[in-house]
């Protein structure tokens, strides 16, 4: 199973973010990461949140142009050299990565690493050959 | 100094009646030879015998861009191919374009206008004039270099753009006067400040510049002047009629002289069609009265205008003509070029087959026209990968450049950012100060 990621288009002005994150806490919708990626103009702000297609649906309301996209999910020790391992897994099957961030889990000792692929298929295989753990989408609401 | 001294200072009423002999052939040669015209004016209900005077012009229908366009490429010409001898193009879409022929005598006519007006300005055979307008389909740079040869100026192909080489040439060369654009003029006097501070051009022979292909100012007549200490005059035309050289100033400065013996005017109300009194503004109407391959009767050039007779010092009776100063339509002219929304609306449903809300935005910060396109990213256009979305701008400003000839700032904005008024979205912000 995969993680279902919010990506939301926002202008480089101040007050986007906000007006952004008032829609969501008003619709109780938990972030539970994000990462922002920036350009002169404009950056995509993309999350992590507990219900995105609920999300979705209020942001689409209030006409901010968003979108839903699949990613992996990877948990991983939270120790030096497992996210240098991880990649080899896809170095191995040529495996370009288009962006990637990172969260730590409340519980345990597990670092989860957010994935993006053009191939996200041939990329979970790639990984659970290698015996890693493929997060779901429950595992992650209930961390 | 006058290059026909007979038509340039014709008694009007001579004017008049040479106008109206060469109307009726031209109303005539047009019904005859031209299926278009024909049939457009028999629907009308009119017959060119009809013409008995001047003011029976009001009867002719018009003729628009809109006719120019569906009788793509040649449609409206009234002699055959082979009598044909040359084309020029009005810069648009290939489905938008106006394709003009010029059969020799037309080329004749061409020349001989452009080269009143450089006499106007000053030329004779002892001048060196450089071409900076460009070459090619674009009836500036072959135009004014028919000119330039027929007045037996030194006439210096240059064409456009590269100002390095311009200004080597005007030192080298010894050029006396320059055909461009008048933002390229600024365009020159920016880059010798800011890059060739060594380079005075009050040393070398430069004493006027011929500026046309868009409109402008007094103030800016003011700053080239005073920056490159030349001459700035205007030269207007329209390649629908016959390219520039359909009117020119002269030492006066103060309006065009239209070249009425070619060109019959006339200035009509653009909402009632209705002509209006000489001195009225209004909108400019055009027929050419001895054009052959590409005659235009009554051609609406949505030029906004006022024509006026005031003994001009300069001896030329001509009718005047004021700076044109507004349109009648939305069209664009940007940095030369001209543009309609429509054809940038075009430009964007091309991109994803979808028709986004955008907003083109116009500012004139250095001399040259700033053009910025703002376009909403809706939800078929968003991409959760920065480098989609930057493609997506790429391939936006790509389309610009090689459809509409324009490189433009090509900004993505957020969905309901661009200002509409009563519903509708303000397609064009137009803060140049011309």
């Amino acid at each position: 199973m995969n993680v279902t990621q919010l990506s939301v288009f926002m202008e480089n002005k101040p007050g986007h973010l906000q007006s952004v994150l008032k829609i969501l806490a008003d619709a109780k919708i938990n972030i539970i990461t994000l990462t922002i990626a920036e350009t002169s103009d404009f950056g995509i702000l993309r999350m992590i949140v507990n219900d995105a297609e609920k999300a979705k649906q209020v942001l689409h309301d209030a006409r901010i142009t968003c979108s839903t996209t699949e990613v992996l999910a990877v948990e991983l020790d939270d120790k030096p050299g497992s996210l240098f391992k991880a990649i080899d897994a896809f170095v191995k099957n040529r495996l370009n990565i288009e962006y990637m961030y990172a969260f730590t889990e409340k519980r345990g000792d597990k670092a989860v690493m957010i994935f993006r692929f053009d191939d996200i298929e041939t990329a979970k295989k790639a990984l659970v050959q290698e015996g890693y753990q493929i997060v779901n989408k429950i595992d992650i609401i209930g961390a | 100094m006058y290059f026909n001294k007979d038509i340039e200072t014709m008694p009007l009423k001579k004017m008049k009646a040479l106008q109206l002999e060469r109307l009726k052939w031209a109303v005539g040669h047009a019904y005859t030879n031209n299926e278009f015209y024909r049939k457009k004016y028999d629907d009308a209900g009119f017959h060119p015998d009809q013409l008995k005077s001047l003011d029976d012009m009001r009867r002719v229908p018009f003729l628009t861009k809109q006719d120019m366009r569906a009788n793509y490429p040649f449609g409206l010409f009234a002699v055959p191919l082979d009598k044909v001898i040359r084309v020029h193009s009005s810069s648009g879409t290939t489905g938008n374009a106006t394709v003009v022929g010029y059969t020799r005598k037309d080329i004749d006519i061409f020349a001989e206008v452009v080269a009143r007006c450089l006499v106007a300005y000053g030329a004779s055979e002892k001048d060196v004039i450089q071409v900076a307008y460009g070459y090619g389909l674009f009836t500036g740079g072959l135009g004014l270099h028919y000119g330039a040869e027929k007045v037996g100026a030194l006439t210096i192909p240059i064409s456009g753009g590269n100002t390095d080489r311009q200004l080597m040439l005007i030192k080298d060369f010894g050029t006396t006067m320059i055909a461009c654009t008048p933002s390229y003029a600024l365009n020159i006097a920016d880059y010798i400040e800011k890059k060739r501070p060594d380079y005075d051009m009050r040393k070398t022979n430069l004493k006027a510049g011929i500026l046309g292909a868009e409109p402008w100012s007094e103030s800016m007549r003011r700053e080239i002047e005073a920056r490159l200490g030349i001459h700035a005059f205007d030269i207007y035309g329209l390649s629908e009629i016959i390219g520039p050289g359909v009117s020119c100033e002269c030492f006066e400065k103060s309006g065009l002289h239209v070249h009425e013996d070619h060109f019959y005017v006339e200035i009509i109300d653009p909402e009632t069609g209705d002509v209006l009194p000489e001195g009225e503004k209004g909108e400019i109407v055009y027929t050419t009265l001895t054009k052959e391959a590409f005659p235009g009767i009554r051609y609406r050039s949505r030029d906004i205008t006022r024509l006026y007779r005031d003994n001009c010092t300069c001896g030329r009776t001509l009718v005047k003509m004021e700076k044109v100063t507004g349109r009648s339509d939305d069209m664009l002219i940007i940095r030369g070029v001209n543009v309609f929304p429509s054809q940038i609306e075009q430009v964007l449903m091309e991109i994803e087959g979808t028709e986004p809300h955008y907003q083109i935005i116009l500012d004139r910060k250095a001399a040259l026209d700033d053009v910025e396109v703002m376009v909403e990213v809706n939800e078929r256009l968003f991409s959760d990968e920065v480098k989609v979305l930057d493609d997506l701008r790429k391939r936006i400003g790509d389309r610009f450049r090689s459809v509409l000839g324009i490189s433009a700032k090509i900004t993505l904005v957020e969905p309901m950012t661009i200002a509409r008024s009563e519903g509708k979205a303000v397609r064009v912000v137009d803060r140049r100060k011309i």
